[in-house]
């Protein structure tokens, strides 16, 4: 029952990557994301709107054993019925080339608000995720994850 | 028969910590001679007895292992146990200086005291202890749980893969233990381990990484003293970071915090009266944890190889730090009443090899592993007229000499050498054999790479591994020390955040700045990346000491720390 959406239109994925090209002939680096690039997604996707912290569950690891395939498990507490339930879940990424990674949608159907995925992060970086629910409440939770390039244990 | 050294101490002392009542060591000590009577006088309580060792890294045999004089604490660490070293320490727990606790617990006139008290440990020596404790108390009554790190660290658990260890725990009557440098042995080798038994082999927190099932059994409930006693183990979390992951590339560790708070009610649920926690997780993670995850009575810490001699309670957890290399036996009495622990003693007892009749079922078991590798493991290469030992925060002398090894024999500009905690020491005068050589090296990845390294990239890996030691968070901590270098010198503010703590980086054979983008040569070993190239560590060092002959160490002044 969950949809899935990329992130990105196929418009804008050509328009980036048009860009990253761009970027790409000036620098071999890519370019990242900043703090103010997923505030500015965040304020077009909601307006602005106050966040609440709480019934949103954010699980993911504080460092990344493997930086390419991170972990993430989300949660939202909600009935679910006709009446309240979670329309979509967003995560964003302060460190990635895009500040916005992905959108879930959901249903009254789905029963439970829950997604896991795996994803890549560039280096240590905050992830957000917002939910926002039929009601119009919006749910948030953020994540430092580490990502080391040499650790030393023992 | 063994030889007991007489101890004799000028000091008197009323400090009575390592015994938990009775004659205190240092006032036995001081009265001359100390016995094995001595180190197990316990005043009991309750029925219930926990033994912990850990760390023990497959040293089989009494060793020297010199405790660190530095071990900065940062953030709301700082100035705590086990953050505190040397004299400070001594002040802290009111031990005599010269005293048996002040040389198994400090750096503190190290060699001048291994001469006087000798080696430490030795599985022969914990067997006798853990025999007469079990006499004691009762077969019933007893648990016995070893917290990690004891299948590696010597030439013959890598020659064996910890089949001489393995064999020393079950002669123990080991009931459980978790792992760490176990996992470095390969994900096959840990299940055959694990599924051999007789004891459990325990980790909550890991997972597949395609299914996220358990691999491992999460927790076991033991029956000692009329309770149930529920252990949980947790393995070290950061393994596939800190360790090769390509080595168990199935799995997921990491904390789980949740999973335990899971694993904790499930206990309680059912039916335990205490639940103790085996952790490989390092002192100041356990710390925190025991804020964070209610419920848990014990803590048997791990990993950070911290020993000390009394119980850290954290709000209703008690702590226990057992030390490293087999130098303690911790024993934990507990009083258990109405389904909770109603009451504790606790006793660090520091394993003085003199004092304690050898276990001969024991000293037979670990001379026989030995005995196809004892001509490789006497070879004397060449002698030392310094100290050596590895353990403390920025360098130690021990790995001063690898590092000038790899910058010899591999003819590069930097050398960088692993901040293992683990490896024994040598005293003035003591010969180098190729054992003492090993017991630093011995790991299942020690191929000693020759590479290239801009200014830029050698900085960023320093501040990676320095916020891995001095992050302010425990949880961002991975538990070792300072890579340690050759040919570079620096300062370092602990206090800075990453990307701001490493400064005035110097290439010492010039003096000149290390530039950014400069490629410099470089030498290392013990890489997490597979397929690394080069000849194993320990035949680089065979080789420098060789060269040598004779090894004297200056002091290392290449290091500035402020911040502290």
């Amino acid at each position: 029952m969950m949809l899935f959406e990329q992130s990105r239109s196929r418009r804008e994925a050509m328009r980036l990557a048009a860009i990253s090209v761009a970027v790409a002939a000036l620098t071999p680096r890519l370019a990242f994301a900043k703090p103010e690039d997923v505030k500015a997604e965040m304020d077009k996707l909601y307006g602005g709107k106050e966040m609440a912290t709480g019934k949103l569950k954010l699980d993911m690891p504080e460092i990344a054993e493997n930086g390419l395939v991170v972990p993430i498990n989300i949660e939202v507490e909600s009935p679910m019925t006709e009446a309240d339930y979670v329309k979509s879940v967003s995560v964003f990424a302060e460190g990635n080339p895009f500040p916005r990674v992905l959108t879930y949608h959901f249903t009254p159907a789905c029963g439970r608000a829950a997604a896991s995925l795996r994803m890549r992060l560039a280096q240590t970086q905050n992830v957000i995720a917002v939910a926002e629910t039929s009601t119009g409440q919006l749910y948030t939770a953020k994540s430092e994850v580490k990502v080391t390039i040499g650790g030393c244990g023992g | 028969m063994i030889s007991r050294r007489e101890f004799v101490v000028a000091a008197t002392a009323a400090a009575s910590l390592a015994t938990a009542s009775g004659r205190s060591l240092a006032q036995v000590a001081s009265s001359g001679k100390l016995t094995q009577d001595d180190l197990l006088r316990f005043d009991a309580t309750g029925k219930v007895t926990l033994l912990h060792i850990t760390d023990t890294h497959a040293q089989l045999n009494p060793v020297y292992f010199r405790e660190p004089s530095v071990n900065l604490g940062v953030g709301e660490t700082k100035g705590l146990p086990p953050h505190v070293t040397g004299a400070a320490f001594l002040d802290q727990f009111k031990i005599k200086p010269g005293s048996p606790q002040a040389y198994a617990l400090t750096s503190e006139d190290f060699v001048a005291l291994a001469k006087a008290y000798g080696r430490m440990g030795g599985f022969d020596r914990i067997a006798a202890l853990v025999k007469a404790i079990r006499a004691e108390r009762g077969d019933d009554n007893v648990l016995l749980l070893a917290g990690g790190d004891e299948l590696q660290g010597s030439w013959t658990s890598l020659k064996t893969r910890g089949e001489d260890v393995l064999q020393a725990l079950k002669a123990l009557k080991l009931d459980a233990m978790v792992g760490h440098w176990e996992f470095t042995y390969g994900a096959d080798r840990v299940k055959e381990i694990a599924e051999a038994g007789p004891f459990a082999f325990l980790a909550q927190n890991i997972r597949s990484l395609e299914w996220q099932e358990e691999v491992f059994p999460a927790a076991k409930v033991f029956e000692r003293g009329g309770a149930k006693i529920a252990v949980i183990g947790q393995a070290y979390p950061r393994t596939p970071i800190a360790n090769p992951r390509w080595m168990t590339p199935d799995w997921e560790f990491g904390l789980r915090e949740d999973d335990l708070r899971r694993q904790v009610e499930s206990a309680r649920s059912g039916g335990a009266d205490v639940v103790v926690l085996l952790s490989h997780n390092g002192f100041d993670v356990d710390r925190k944890l025991a804020r964070r995850v209610k419920g848990l009575d014990v803590i048997l810490t791990a990993h950070t190889h911290d020993a000390i001699p009394m119980a850290v309670e954290v709000d209703k957890t008690l702590l226990i730090a057992s030390g490293s290399h087999g130098k303690f036996l911790s024993r934990l009495d507990l009083d258990v009443k109405d389904g909770r622990v109603a009451g504790y003693r606790f006793g660090l007892i520091p394993v003085f090899s003199d004092a304690i009749a050898p276990d001969a079922e024991m000293t037979k078991l670990v001379a026989d592993a030995r005995a196809p590798y004892a001509a490789e493991l006497a070879r004397e290469v060449g002698r030392t007229e310094s100290v050596l030992y590895r353990r403390g925060n920025f360098n130690g002398t021990l790995d001063d000499v690898i590092c000038q090894a790899m910058i010899e024999q591999r003819d590069v500009e930097i050398a960088l050498s692993p901040a293992f905690r683990w490896g024994t020491s040598l005293l003035p005068g003591d010969p180098i054999t190729f054992e003492a050589i090993s017991n630093a090296t011995a790991v299942t990845y020690p191929n000693c790479y020759r590479s290239a390294m801009t200014g830029k990239q050698f900085k960023d890996v320093l501040e990676d591994i320095a916020d891995n030691i001095f992050n302010p968070d425990p949880y961002f901590q991975g538990g070792g020390d300072m890579v340690r270098l050759g040919g570079v010198g620096y300062a370092i503010d602990v206090a800075q955040p990453i990307g701001k703590r490493i400064s005035n980086l110097t290439l010492l054979r010039s003096g000149a700045p290390i530039e950014a983008d400069r490629s410099y040569t470089v030498a290392g070993w013990a890489s997490v990346n597979q397929n690394v190239e080069g000849p194993p560590i320990w035949e680089v060092v065979e080789r420098h000491v060789a060269d040598r002959k004779t090894i004297k160490v200056e002091p290392n002044d290449a290091i500035k720390v402020t911040g502290a």
